[in-house]
């Protein structure tokens, strides 16, 4: 539902933004070529990507894990992802015994810093409905398979704090390095409703 | 404050809906609107509590069947009127004026 549009065709709402850019920019308020920057940015620079680099190093250097599970904010930012809507970061580690899952149930909050923008369905009323009521259901639904005792933690996000998931490294992937790891990476694993899977040989 | 963009836990809203290979932006004007967050952050006009809080506001009916940056949208009109920096007459007569050159 969420990109639907109900009570206004689109090209209504489409008017009433430009008409709102403009007025600001007739007012002097806003250029609209710092916005085609910003779109372009988020669109081409800033996304999942960033946040698998951070997984595939926790995964090859020990001490760098251990740096991000004390103060993600902080080891987050040694490669340089910081910013709006990443201020303050957790990072929860999936272990044999643990699966974290991040929603944001108040509103939309995400780690733009290190995903980029949330899909629509991490937006969605539903998925933020059933994300603290039916984990395991929805997560099932992702398919993910977890095992009946594994504990299921649920991390609501909030306009302060963000979480990002550090997922389990994949069986069998000891010979690969970081920038190969990280390509193994998902934006789901990262948010929880999905694994990182080996490589098929 | 509890309302309804308060959705933890409720029942019936239907399955999760994903789509493949999804576009950051589906329409041209999401983008505007989400580089419009960052142009009025930056003159001061908002910050992120109240921009949240802008959306929190809106009608409960309205805020189920409208989008993500729709909301954004609801609380730019809403903050933005309410400190005199536009007034929401002058953004209709905009939207008219604009209609009305056929400028889409």
């Amino acid at each position: 539902m969420a990109h639907d549009h109900h009570n206004a065709p689109p090209s209504d709402t489409a008017m009433r933004v430009k008409a709102l850019e403009t007025l600001l920019t007739e007012k002097g308020l806003v250029d609209p070529a710092a916005i085609d920057t910003l779109i372009d940015l988020y669109q081409t620079k800033i996304g999942p990507r960033n946040g698998a680099k951070v997984v595939a190093r926790a995964w090859t250097d020990p001490d760098y894990r251990a740096r991000l599970l004390e103060d993600g904010t902080k080891a987050i930012a040694e490669f340089g992802f910081t910013g709006v809507q990443g201020e303050d970061m957790v990072v929860v580690e999936n272990t044999e015994d643990v699966h974290n899952l991040v929603v944001c149930t108040l509103c939309s909050c995400y780690p733009w810093p290190t995903l980029g923008l949330p899909p629509i369905w991490y937006k969605s009323a539903p998925y933020r409905a059933r994300a603290v009521s039916d984990p395991r259901g929805v997560i099932a639904e992702f398919g993910v398979d977890l095992p009946e005792d594994v504990e299921v933690r649920v991390w609501d996000s909030n306009a302060e704090l963000r979480y990002l998931v550090l997922p389990r490294r994949p069986a069998g992937t000891d010979d690969m390095d970081e920038d190969q790891l990280a390509e193994l990476v998902s934006r789901d694993a990262m948010i929880g409703t999905a694994l990182v899977e080996a490589p098929a040989s | 404050m509890n309302g309804i963009h308060d959705l933890g836990g409720m029942h019936g809203l239907g399955p999760i809906e994903r789509e493949a290979d999804e576009p950051y932006f589906h329409e041209e004007w999401e983008g505007r609107v989400f580089g419009l967050f960052f142009a009025n952050f930056a003159q001061g006009h908002f910050n992120v509590d109240q921009f949240r809080h802008g959306i929190e506001k809106m009608a409960p009916a309205g805020y189920l069947q409208t989008s993500y940056y729709e909301h954004w949208l609801h609380s730019f009109e809403t903050l933005l009127s309410e400190k005199g920096i536009i007034s929401l007459e002058e953004l209709d007569r905009k939207q008219a004026e604009l209609s009305q050159a056929g400028d889409t």
